[in-house]
């Protein structure tokens, strides 16, 4: 059933080999590096509660926002002293896992 | 009242309760393209075989007015019969009474076949078509899974065991075909997932169809959890019996001897590989002209398709084949065709069913995704299955055979009874590309013209390295043959290898790396 496919080049140690790829080899997730001044979502869920808005200095270990997913309420917490850049989620919204959902950066 | 009465009263309640679910669910079942349990258990065994027990067990509930509910045979049917003659336990839940909710009695009647198939050492069969636990059972019905799943371990490697989900299978109910040996599903009829989609919707947002979330086509191309796909239940009835025919009915017995027959004419094993090791070809070619007739009965076909595994018969015997496939993603390792081989192996050990490994593949798929995907835990696997195997095992290089690859594909180290390398064979620490570019490093960057210096130490290290000979004389490879003496090779080594007997350290039993 891959009669039809064409071929593709994939390299392995420097050496090129014509073949096909499957649609979850093509699909792969690209590798990014972390930004630290991203906040992600660890887990789907609903936002319970902000308490923190844009342009607000806010100290290493404080409770920016509470996450509800599984019945438990997640503080999700700054992870250095920093500053509010940039909040993209209200209150009641319901997120995807690895959602960006705010952005601070460093002090 | 007489004998006659007797038995005509007899006749009428198994009328009765053989009706399941009665006309109406009977013409829902159908209306959703499925056969009934009845129809479906008729349709896999040989005719007039069938057996059934327990036909008239009821179910226990004492809640929520399940006491007032008549549930026909609890919602599944129990039996025995036969297979090309050969006896098979099965059971087959019955969607239209009460949506083939598990409850205690139902539990109890899968159990109790279960013990019977195991105590008998014969195969099982399972029909999975079930809305999941009866919730009016509560913590009853909890326990009837778990009764099963401990059966299914219980009896894993001892009888094949086969699942067959023919409707819906969700929630804790999929982890009893998880644990079996060989799971078969249908387009656009199985639907196997731990949670659905409306409780995915509510929690998470996302929309998705039964279909796309755990449809037929998911379970064989992405997850890997269904090893045989099908469009119709005809065709996943027809794919059953031939699985039987291939495999033992168990771990005593050797499967049915066919009468041997040559591989089809017109397959010229000499014309399926190309000689440039970058070329692509379909590995199934060459199996198809070493097996009896060119039949090969491939497993999990649209799952990890970079290795290619399955039963082929060879002098009429059963041979489990492992086989590199350079057609899809050069026949790399990965992850999933790690995980895939590594089952079919210890499936094949199991139930003494000889491996036959054809090799050629480049090494391990380089990549962030497959590094973290725990392609050293998954690609531990591979080695741990062909290591621990005590059934005869032989391996064939007909190309490409480098590094960790090399190891891994039931290598002489491993413990392979037989390597036999085509002339063709190159078995080398890696590909000469990127040996050259590590072992001259220095002569190709002081060179004048570095890219002409390069392709010459590339040249050089092919001349001398990517051929079988070095590991010949070193006793890695037994013997380099001609392609055309392939399955002759194969089929002497399997006849002095009948009795092969060995065993390692007494032990409870190893830690593979799950």
């Amino acid at each position: 059933m891959t009669e039809e496919k064409e071929l593709k080049t994939l390299i392995i140690e420097g050496a090129k080999y014509k073949t096909t790829f499957t649609k979850k080899f093509e699909n792969r997730e690209k590798w990014e590096a972390p930004n630290f001044n991203h906040i992600f979502s660890f887990i789907p869920g609903t936002i319970i509660d902000i308490f923190v808005k844009k342009g607000d200095k806010v100290n290493k270990g404080d409770t920016l926002l509470i996450l509800e997913a599984m019945k438990m309420y997640n503080n999700v917490t700054m992870p250095f002293d920093g500053k509010i850049v940039k909040i993209n989620v209200k209150k009641d919204d319901i997120i995807p896992n690895n959602y960006l959902i705010m952005e601070i950066k460093p002090l | 009242m007489s004998l006659r009465n007797n038995i005509l009263d007899l006749r009428k309640r198994k009328r009765e309760v053989q009706k399941g679910g009665g006309d109406e669910a009977i013409e829902k079942q159908a209306k959703m393209g499925k056969l009934t349990a009845r129809e479906r258990i008729l349709a896999i065994l040989d005719k007039n075989s069938f057996h059934e027990y327990d036909l008239f067990v009821e179910h226990s509930a004492k809640d929520f007015g399940m006491e007032q509910k008549v549930l026909h045979g609890d919602g599944v049917i129990i039996g025995t019969g036969t297979i090309f003659n050969k006896p098979v336990c099965i059971f087959a839940q019955d969607f239209t009474v009460a949506g083939g909710s598990l409850g205690l009695m139902h539990a109890r009647k899968i159990t109790k076949i279960m013990d019977h198939a195991l105590k008998m050492r014969v195969p099982l069969i399972g029909i999975n078509d079930s809305g999941g636990a009866r919730i009016q059972e509560g913590v009853n019905s909890l326990a009837g899974y778990g009764e099963i799943f401990f059966r299914n371990t219980l009896a894993s490697g001892v009888i094949p065991q086969l699942s067959v989900i023919l409707g819906p299978c969700a929630g804790g109910a999929v982890y009893s075909p998880a644990l079996t040996d060989f799971v078969f599903v249908v387009e656009n009829i199985s639907k196997m997932f731990i949670t659905g989609p409306s409780v995915i919707k509510s929690v998470l947002g996302e929309e998705i169809s039964m279909e796309e979330l755990g449809g037929a086509k998911v379970h064989a191309e992405i997850t890997g959890n269904a090893h045989f796909y099908a469009t119709s239940e005809a065709d996943c009835f027809e794919q059953i019996k031939t699985l039987i025919s291939y495999i033992p009915r168990n771990n005593n017995i050797k499967a049915m001897a066919f009468p041997p027959k040559p591989p089809k004419k017109d397959r010229k094993i000499e014309q399926i590989v190309p000689s440039n090791p970058h070329s692509p070809y379909d590995i199934r070619h060459i199996i198809e002209s070493i097996t009896d007739g060119s039949e090969f009965f491939e497993i999990m076909e649209l799952f990890a398709p970079n290795i290619v595994i399955g039963f082929g018969r060879m002098d009429g015997n059963t041979i489990g084949f492992v086989a590199n496939q350079p057609k899809v993603l050069a026949g790399v390792l990965d992850t999933d065709s790690s995980d895939k081989a590594a089952r079919f192996i210890r499936y094949c050990d199991a139930f003494n069913i000889p491996i036959v490994t054809l090799e050629d593949l480049p090494g391990y798929l380089p990549g962030v995704d497959q590094e973290h995907a725990g392609v050293i835990r998954h690609g531990a696997k591979i080695l741990y299955a062909y290591s621990e195997a005590t059934v005869p095992k032989i391996t064939v290089i007909l190309r490409k055979a480098y590094g960790g690859g090399y190891i891994a594909m039931n290598s002489r180290h491993l413990r392979a009874d037989f390597v036999f390398a085509w002339p063709t064979a190159e078995i080398a620490v890696m590909g000469p590309e990127g040996a050259a570019n590590i072992v001259f490093r220095k002569e190709i960057s002081e060179a004048e013209d570095p890219e002409a210096m390069r392709l010459q130490k590339i040249e050089e290290y092919k001349q001398k390295f990517a051929n079988p000979y070095v590991a010949a004389s070193q006793g890695y490879i037994d013997e380099i043959i001609e392609p055309r003496e392939t399955r002759s090779m194969i089929l002497h080594a399997l006849k002095v290898s009948e009795n092969k007997d060995i065993s390692g350290p007494k032990k409870k039993h190893g830690i593979p790396p799950f």
